[in-house]
């Protein structure tokens, strides 16, 4: 089993970069963009504007190459600290484990740019010495126990998309860490269709997870953008949000019951009641925590039923402001659809980049007349204009009608209908986004994406300061090229929404440009801050934001949080330093 | 310390050689802000009625008075139609016609630093942008209107007082060209202040134009910056603070007159004659005025300065982030800090780029008193411009050698004063007096240049020691009494005793010896100037002092409290003062704030 485990992962998936191993963004020798690969729609299509694009864009050249190292050079692994008790204990419970350089390199990182740009330059800094894979909730009972008595760092692992230093090991920690990697932990245990939940194995992966629902039926609904290769444990404990929350909810919404183990054992409630007043729920000490307090090792999940029907849609305002006004309007009268995004004009400029080469004249001289249309006869400024995108779900006759109020709301802002193949694509480049910014580095662009929530009242004011503040601090900072500074509306709520930010630059004649992008994103988060920002929505806080814990939940909430891990896990065995 | 300053360019040689009518008619097209919300005049009133700020304290008058809202609307309606600007094209041009007349007749050139002109224009386009001129005569706003039609640049809209409105067809056409109008006074009238504060505000987030308006809040009287006034600063910064724009630039703009046109009554008013009413008529009757000559206007356009950067680590803008931003609240106690610090540091700038000429050091010597011959004036003249430079004053001085008879008009027009024969003794001391003061305010162009080291070096003599903390105590007793009548950033002691010490140490007037600080040999004449140009302040406030000590013995209202020190100086002056005395006129006016003064004179009591 140790070798399927990790003969699994390094077979599909790249080590030093987002996604699938065959999926990639590149430059073929025409200078033409394509997605390589079969998985995505994307997949095969030639992208015939995205080098104007993205040459006009970052002031990128396709002749300046910044190639990543293409294999893990093992002997930059520093040699595991192991503790041999610890090791002869685990071979005798049965639990698979490894200490090769490669599978610990492999889950000694999330998705940071500073993680990623690290690993594409071959450099590799403390790593687990040690991981394994449990099988099933009494495995992670025994390593635990075993870590107690032994005196073991543990830090739990999961999909390993996180984007907040979270699975970074301390430096300063000198036991030996073991990666507890619950990727074995992945079944479904029951599903109770009288009650709508499953209770599933938290090593399951987001895509695994719906598709075996969907086999009985059924879906859970929760949609992360990381949902093909994020955990349900790591939802749980990062507090995670789906794109699809209008419905069904967010994770702390959708888990009726949680199974922890913690160094001073199992945490759970005795029954699966909806609702309880028992004293602040214990669940929301567990969400959130970040692998500070323990292993998520099952949860029981509200399902339904797989919706008969799903609509996608696409509304053109001439503004942002615009766009806005609608969302919030759209969240006042509560009928917002399953999602409703809403991207600047910048991600609208990108979107349309990574159009596919249309297939016949006719397409494209549909494409001409929209054009036409909206920016000569309806007067939309191209260079202001911006696009929701929605995705309408549950049974036919609803969609249509509830479709009809919303683009009802939207025309009263202005908003012109613009589509289902718009709105399709724009949820498309959820998931290709990310294998984006590999292309970029492989031209000297460094790109991320940070969020937060805010009320609707400052949802204006907070994008346009941090995109004009990215832009300062670049230019500051001694960035030769102008930065893509942007954002979306993701989520709305009755009092505020999420807002996505997006910033890339071309690093070209920067000596340390990690350095730069690190001061930008600082002071980027800083600007959300003074607006009246939040830390963060649904990233979670790790080691990357940790500064600002307790200006955001002041110094009794620091403590308070502070006295559960006291309590919990007073030998810091679950010792990733995230959080406090 | 010698600070690298823009060339200037006169903006009237071009029009001594073209139409005026052609230009008054030309092509004006702006650049304007990037994320400008285009809009009317109009527009912004409906945007300001309907603002949640405007109801919200609509709603809160209406409970407190049980008025109908219905009414308190209407209320806030008039008030904003009292208030507002109609911004147009038209009044613009005729204004442009008008004024190019003018200029033309009175003054020689209006010279003005186009790169500042270039900077201006880069942050129009960039961010909401805020003109801060000084304020010495009533023609600044127009001429400031004037510089930026001709640079076509966006026009401002001004904040000026009521004291115009009154002035028929005039205040109407003022407010065309984009004056809008606030009363002096309006304490304790939320219903005014929301309407008030909201407007500027709306004007400012929208980018509709540039706000502009005097920190010195009135005219200066005495050519030297007045302590700035802090409401509209307020208002403008808070769009910046509360997160609603990315930042706001704040120009300071720096206006220099050879002459200024109300020269002679300024000194009457200090001398007790009131200010005339600012009416048409009297407007057409001092059209006398476009007989003289008042030499040139230089306008110096300074480095914008982001209010972003000026509050970066001061102010903690998440106070704003429990509290719905459009419920009025007292500025927390930083802010507060905030605001005071950055509009003392906005004056000093607008001081540092006043351009000074040869007259305004020419009085500083004479006004030290005594008979003096031209050759020795003309020597003392080479050797303060050779001080001022090091002080890094910004001098404007003829290529020529300097010689009287090129700068007569100077000269003339304080000759033209001392005429008038057959007057009672006090009408002659007042005629005289007027002489000193239009003289003094010359001097005190060239104040700021001196103010740090003037009071250095009066703590020297005063200190009665040599020792460095013992001069810093002095220094700092002096400057607290004088923080009323100089710009001096309150806090900053520890700076400007620095400043003034490296001033004078560059100058080789001092040298800093073991903790003690002693003047040099050749120190001396720097120490006697400087020190004769404090002296007019401390005589004035030693008069005050006594007149508090001996001759007011029942409590004033400060409405009596000038008028009475006025007599009560004439009478010492009659009773056989020296000459030097006459200038206590202009010090007991300068204390403007009169309880202020009073407060000042109280406390040196105490400690004399």
């Amino acid at each position: 089993c140790v070798i399927c485990g990790n003969a699994w992962r390094h077979e599909v998936m790249k080590w030093n970069g987002w996604g699938y191993s065959d999926s990639r963004f590149l430059f073929n020798k025409k200078g033409q963009a394509e997605f390589t690969g079969k998985r995505y729609k994307l997949s095969g299509m030639i992208l015939p504007a995205l080098k104007d694009w993205f040459e006009g864009t970052f002031g990128a050249s396709l002749q300046h190459k910044s190639p990543a190292t293409p294999l893990l050079n093992t002997s930059a692994v520093q040699a595991p600290t192991l503790n041999q008790d610890f090791v002869e204990e685990l071979k005798s419970i049965g639990v698979p484990f490894s200490h090769e350089a490669e599978d610990r390199a492999f889950r000694g990182h999330g998705h940071c740019l500073h993680e990623i740009f690290a690993l594409r330059e071959g450099k590799i800094g403390r790593v687990p010495d040690m991981v394994v894979w449990p099988n099933c909730h009494n495995d992670v009972e025994k390593i635990v126990a075993l870590a107690c008595k032994h005196n073991v760092c543990l830090i739990p692992y999961g999909g390993g998309t996180s984007v907040s230093s979270a699975l970074e090991c301390p430096p300063e920690e000198t036991r030996s860490i073991v990666s507890l990697d619950t990727s074995q932990m992945n079944r479904i245990l029951w599903i109770d269709e009288k009650n709508l939940t499953a209770h599933v194995e938290a090593g399951i992966i987001g895509q695994d997870l719906e598709r075996l629902l969907n086999e009985s039926g059924y879906c859970t609904g929760h949609e992360p953008d990381s949902m093909e290769f994020s955990s349900l444990g790591g939802w749980v404990s990062t507090r995670a949000s789906g794109m699809k929350k209008n419905i069904y909810g967010n994770i702390e919404d959708l888990v009726v019951h949680i199974k922890m183990v913690t160094p001073q054992g199992v945490i759970e409630k005795s029954c699966q009641g909806p609702r309880m007043s028992t004293g602040p729920d214990i669940h929301h000490f567990i969400l959130g925590s970040e692998g500070t307090l323990g292993v998520v090792t099952e949860v029981t999940m509200k399902i339904r039923p797989v919706p008969e029907y799903q609509k996608y849609g696409s509304v053109v305002f001439p503004n942002f402001e615009q766009g806005v006004a609608c969302l919030r309007e759209v969240a006042k009268q509560r009928c917002a659809p399953a999602s409703i995004r809403l991207m600047d004009n910048e991600q609208f400029m990108f979107g349309h980049a990574l159009k596919p080469q249309v297939s016949s004249i006719f397409t494209s001289f549909l494409d001409g007349l929209k054009k036409f249309y909206i920016t000569k006869f309806k007067g939309f400024d191209p260079s202001r204009l911006c696009v929701a995108t929605l995705l309408f779900e549950g049974n036919r006759e609803k969609v249509l009608q509830h479709e009809k109020q919303v683009y009802d709301i939207a025309a009263k802002f202005g908003g012109l209908a613009a589509g289902e193949d718009n709105g399709q694509r724009g949820y498309m480049l959820t998931f290709v986004i990310a294998y984006l910014r590999d292309l970029g580095m492989d031209y000297y662009v460094i790109a991320e994406s940070f969020e937060t929530s805010v009320p609707w009242d400052r949802v204006l004011d907070v994008c346009r300061n941090v995109k004009a503040r990215v832009v300062r601090e670049c230019k500051d900072k001694g960035v030769q090229f102008s930065p893509l500074s942007s954002c979306r509306v993701t989520q709305t709520y009755d009092a505020g929404a999420c807002v996505y930010f997006y910033f890339a630059f071309n690093y070209r004649g920067l000596s340390d440009p990690v350095h730069v992008y690190e001061q930008v994103e600082h002071a980027a988060r800083e600007e959300i801050l003074a607006n009246g920002g939040s830390l963060s929505h649904h990233h979670g806080v790790g080691k990357l934001r940790k500064e600002w814990m307790r200006e955001t939940v002041s110094e009794v909430g620091v403590g308070m949080l502070q006295s559960v891990k006291d309590y919990v896990d007073p030998k810091n065995i679950f010792g990733n330093r995230n959080l406090l | 310390m010698l600070k690298k300053r823009d060339d200037f360019e006169d903006i009237l040689e071009e029009r001594r050689n073209s139409s005026d009518l052609r230009y008054a008619l030309k092509c004006y097209t702006p650049v304007l802000y990037k994320q400008l919300t285009p809009c009317t005049a109009s527009d912004l009133k409906n945007m300001v009625l309907c603002s949640t700020q405007v109801h919200f304290v609509i709603a809160q008058v209406s409970k407190e008075t049980g008025a109908a809202p219905e009414e308190v609307q209407a209320e806030a309606s008039s008030i904003l139609e009292e208030m507002a600007h109609r911004l147009q094209l038209g009044p613009i041009r005729f204004f442009a016609f008008v004024l190019c007349k003018v200029f033309k007749t009175l003054f020689r050139s209006v010279c003005v630093n186009e790169e500042g002109i270039q900077r201006l224009q880069q942050s129009i386009h960039e961010h909401p942008v805020v003109l801060l001129p000084s304020h010495r005569s009533y023609m600044d706003f127009l001429l400031m209107s004037y510089i930026l039609y001709t640079y076509d640049l966006a026009l401002p809209v001004i904040a000026a007082g009521m004291d115009f409105m009154g002035m028929k067809i005039l205040g109407e056409m003022l407010r065309m060209s984009g004056a809008f109008f606030i009363r002096r006074s309006f304490g304790g009238d939320k219903l005014y202040w929301a309407v008030f504060s909201e407007y500027v505000r709306t004007m400012l987030k929208t980018g509709f134009a540039p706000v502009e308006f005097f920190l010195e809040g009135t005219r200066s009287r005495t050519s030297k910056s007045l302590t700035p006034k802090l409401g509209l600063l307020n208002i403008v910064m808070e769009p910046f603070l509360k997160g609603e724009v990315f930042d706001v630039a704040l120009v300071p703009v720096s206006i220099s007159y050879e002459r200024i046109l109300e020269e002679s009554l300024y000194a009457r008013e200090l001398l007790g004659v009131p200010k005339p009413k600012e009416s048409t008529s009297g407007l057409f009757k001092a059209r006398k005025v476009l007989s003289e000559n008042y030499g040139s206007i230089h306008v110096y356009f300074g480095q914008p300065v982001s209010v972003r950067s000026l509050a970066e680590g001061r102010v903690q803008r998440g106070q704003f982030n429990l509290i719905p931003r459009h419920i009025p609240r007292r500025p927390s106690e930083d802010v507060q800090g905030f605001v005071n610090d950055s509009a003392y540091q906005l004056l000093r700038a607008q001081e540092e780029n006043m351009v000074l000429k040869p007259w305004v050091l020419l009085s500083s010597l004479l006004l030290r008193g005594g008979g003096m011959m031209m050759e020795e004036l003309s020597e003392g003249a080479v050797w303060l411009r050779e001080l001022c430079r090091q002080y890094g004053a910004f001098l404007h001085w003829p290529e020529t050698r300097f010689n009287f008879k090129q700068s007569p008009d100077a000269l003339t027009l304080n000759t033209g004063a001392q005429k008038g024969a057959g007057l009672t003794a006090e009408e002659e001391l007042l005629s005289q007096a007027v002489i000193i003061l239009s003289c003094a305010s010359y001097r005190n162009q060239a104040l700021h240049v001196f103010v740090r080291p003037a009071l250095l070096a009066t703590a020297l003599q005063a200190a009665g020691s040599a020792h460095k903390q013992d001069v810093f105590n002095t220094f700092n007793f002096l400057r607290n009494m004088f923080a009323n009548e100089f710009i001096l950033c309150p806090g900053a002691a520890v700076q400007d005793f620095e400043e003034a010490c490296f001033l004078l140490m560059k100058t080789g007037v001092v040298l800093m010896e073991q903790e003690e600080v002693l003047v040099t040999e050749n120190g001396h004449r720097t120490i006697t100037f400087l020190t004769s140009i404090l002296d007019p302040f401390l005589q004035g406030y030693q008069v005050v002092c006594r007149f508090l000590c001996e001759a007011s013995t029942e409590s004033l209202t400060e409405a009596q409290f000038v008028p009475a020190v006025r007599t009560f100086i004439v009478r010492l002056l009659l009773s056989g003062l020296s000459f030097k005395h006459f200038s206590c006129f202009q010090t007991h006016s300068h204390c403007v704030c009169v309880c202020v003064c009073v407060c000042v004179c109280c406390r040196a009591t105490k400690i004399l």
